[in-house]
């Protein structure tokens, strides 16, 4: 019996067989570099401008106005960056939040370290920013808002027609990092007055390499890649003609079932996550409940547990998932989401992220259940930071 | 990323459990850090008859405690005090250079238990490495 239970569909889903179909030809046949001028590579600039138009009906702007990248990351980079250096002379802060992804945080540090004044807003125990605290830290100086659109951990949903709003009346870019949301929730820039937003294929089955950076048309932002005049000048490279056509096909694809896949992952989701309450004692959840959250997303800490033994002992079983324990980053902290909302380090260390995709059905929820519930009784036996919270329990 | 050695250790680890009036007790590490490491001996004539663990931590923390109890096992406290962590993370085939520092909690909390023997015994506790010393002799050779 060799399982094979994937539940780490917020790092990465595969590349649907449908879109590695409709990507296949702009390897092989239809290889022509979208810059040269002879009609061999109409094909591809055509191809290439669907995509485009594919993107922006999802999102629900000009085809202009979408910009493809290499990623997700360079998309925030470029959202960052692009706007830190062509704003400068205007003000010098940024708001961002504390639960950012590292390519937004990161950027932010870098920032920092040049002179800009980033601050980065809390969050609730659900992992919400709270507008009042937007509000307050909006001063004149203020270039960006860069709040993330759902978190990859703990699957939280911002406010993001409000922050929209806000900015919209104090004339502040505000961008979004979708990367989590993007076809998977309904996005909409016009209604949520978003200025700028980063996502990529490769979260929603498209392929790997390949991201957007949707930028409003009037919005100043300067060029983060430099070399030729591909993207209308502003995103230097040859284009990634295939992941560019798989990127479209993909959002296209993913998109048009978004409601009802939607409503069945969150079912399975519910039924994890009910499980995990009812069978493990002092499981607790992290991030927002029910609608407040992305369907596919469930986050636990189960107190006296260490993340990366639950994944060992999952891998054993054949499951894929993910933690916010320090032990499996590679660092000694644990995960920066999981302190914002404010877990203690024991909480922290022991979280568990399950995300669940097309594939996922509810034998593997069920089984998963199973497993994780041996493991997790098996491992706080042997636990002595299990022993100490049973005996403060019996003590308060 | 791990040996299959430091697997087995992880999926089957040796001494387990608890010894009710341990003749020494050690525990070392600290939630924060994400490890706690805690040692039970019994010492008969010098020699570490019986010993278990219980580890709150990552697998490498659970092998390394699992393989520094079978490699004290059976030792006097002399021998037993001697274990560097070098030779846990030798006999689990090597630990990845971030998990080190695990081999080096097996280290200490061995120290722990025979030192706390010691004590209870109306002995002078041995005297102790801290871990960042040991962890800073240990990054030399990586470094």
């Amino acid at each position: 019996m060799t399982k094979n239970v994937y539940l780490d569909f917020a790092a990465t889903t595969f590349t649907h067989p449908q879109i590695v179909e409709a990507m296949l030809p702009y390897f092989t046949e239809s290889f022509g570099n979208p810059s040269s001028i002879y009609s061999f590579s109409d094909r591809n600039r055509a191809a290439i401008q669907k995509a485009r138009e594919q993107a922006a009906a999802v999102l629900n702007c000009a085809p202009a106005e979408i910009f493809f990248t290499s990623s997700g990351t360079e998309a925030d980079n470029w959202a960052l960056q692009g706007v830190a250096w062509s704003h400068e002379n205007k003000g010098r802060r940024i708001i961002t939040t504390k639960i950012e992804h590292h390519a937004v945080l990161h950027t932010g540090h870098f920032l920092a370290e040049r002179g800009f004044d980033v601050v980065y807003l809390d969050v609730d125990a659900e992992g919400k920013i709270s507008l009042d605290q937007l509000k307050k830290a909006m001063t004149k100086e203020t270039i960006l808002v860069s709040v993330m659109f759902a978190n990859n951990e703990i699957g939280t949903i911002q406010p993001i027609a409000e922050i929209g709003e806000l900015c919209r009346e104090r004339g502040v870019i505000f961008h979004t990092d979708a990367v989590q949301a993007a076809a998977h929730v309904p996005i909409d820039v016009q209604a949520m007055k978003i200025d700028m937003l980063s996502m990529s294929a490769h979260k929603f089955y498209g392929p790997k390499g390949v991201g957007v950076l949707y930028i409003r048309k009037g919005t100043k932002v300067g060029n983060f890649m430099h070399g030729g005049a591909q993207e209308k000048g502003r995103r230097a490279s040859t284009e990634n003609v295939a992941g560019i056509v798989g990127l479209g096909a993909a959002i296209e694809r993913t998109a048009s079932h978004m409601n009802e896949e939607g409503k069945r992952v969150a079912a399975l989701r519910d039924r994890l996550i009910a499980g995990v309450m009812d069978r493990i004692p002092h499981a607790k959840l992290n991030g927002a409940p029910g609608a407040g959250r992305l369907p596919n997303n469930a986050n636990f800490s189960l107190i006296g547990l260490e993340g990366e033994t639950m994944l060992m002992d999952l891998n054993a079983a054949g499951i894929s998932a993910s933690t916010g324990s320090a032990c499996s980053s590679g660092s000694l902290d644990p995960s920066h989401v999981l302190m914002a909302i404010g877990l203690s380090h024991e909480l922290a260390h022991g979280s568990l992220r399950l995300t669940l995709g097309e594939t996922t059905t509810q034998e593997d929820i069920d089984y998963v259940l199973d497993t994780l519930v041996k493991s997790v009784a098996r491992r706080r036996e042997m636990s002595p930071l299990w022993e100490d919270y049973l005996a403060g329990l019996k003590k308060a | 990323m791990y040996s299959q050695t430091v697997m087995e250790h992880f999926t089957n680890p040796r001494n387990v459990g608890e010894i009710p009036d341990a003749d020494g007790v050690g525990q070392v590490g600290n939630p924060k850090c994400g490890d706690i490491m805690k040692i039970f001996i019994r010492v008969t004539d010098n020699v570490i008859t019986d010993i278990k663990f219980k580890t709150f931590g990552c697998a490498s923390a659970i092998a390394s405690s699992s393989m520094a109890t079978e490699l004290v096992l059976g030792k006097t406290l002399e021998e037993a005090w001697k274990l560097t962590n070098t030779a846990v993370a030798e006999a689990l085939d090597g630990l990845p250079p971030i998990k080190m520092h695990c081999s080096v909690l097996a280290e200490e909390c061995i120290h722990a238990a025979i030192n706390d023997y010691r004590r209870k015994q109306g002995f002078e506790p041995w005297a102790e490495k801290t871990h960042d010393e040991l962890v800073d002799e240990h990054s030399h050779h990586h470094h």
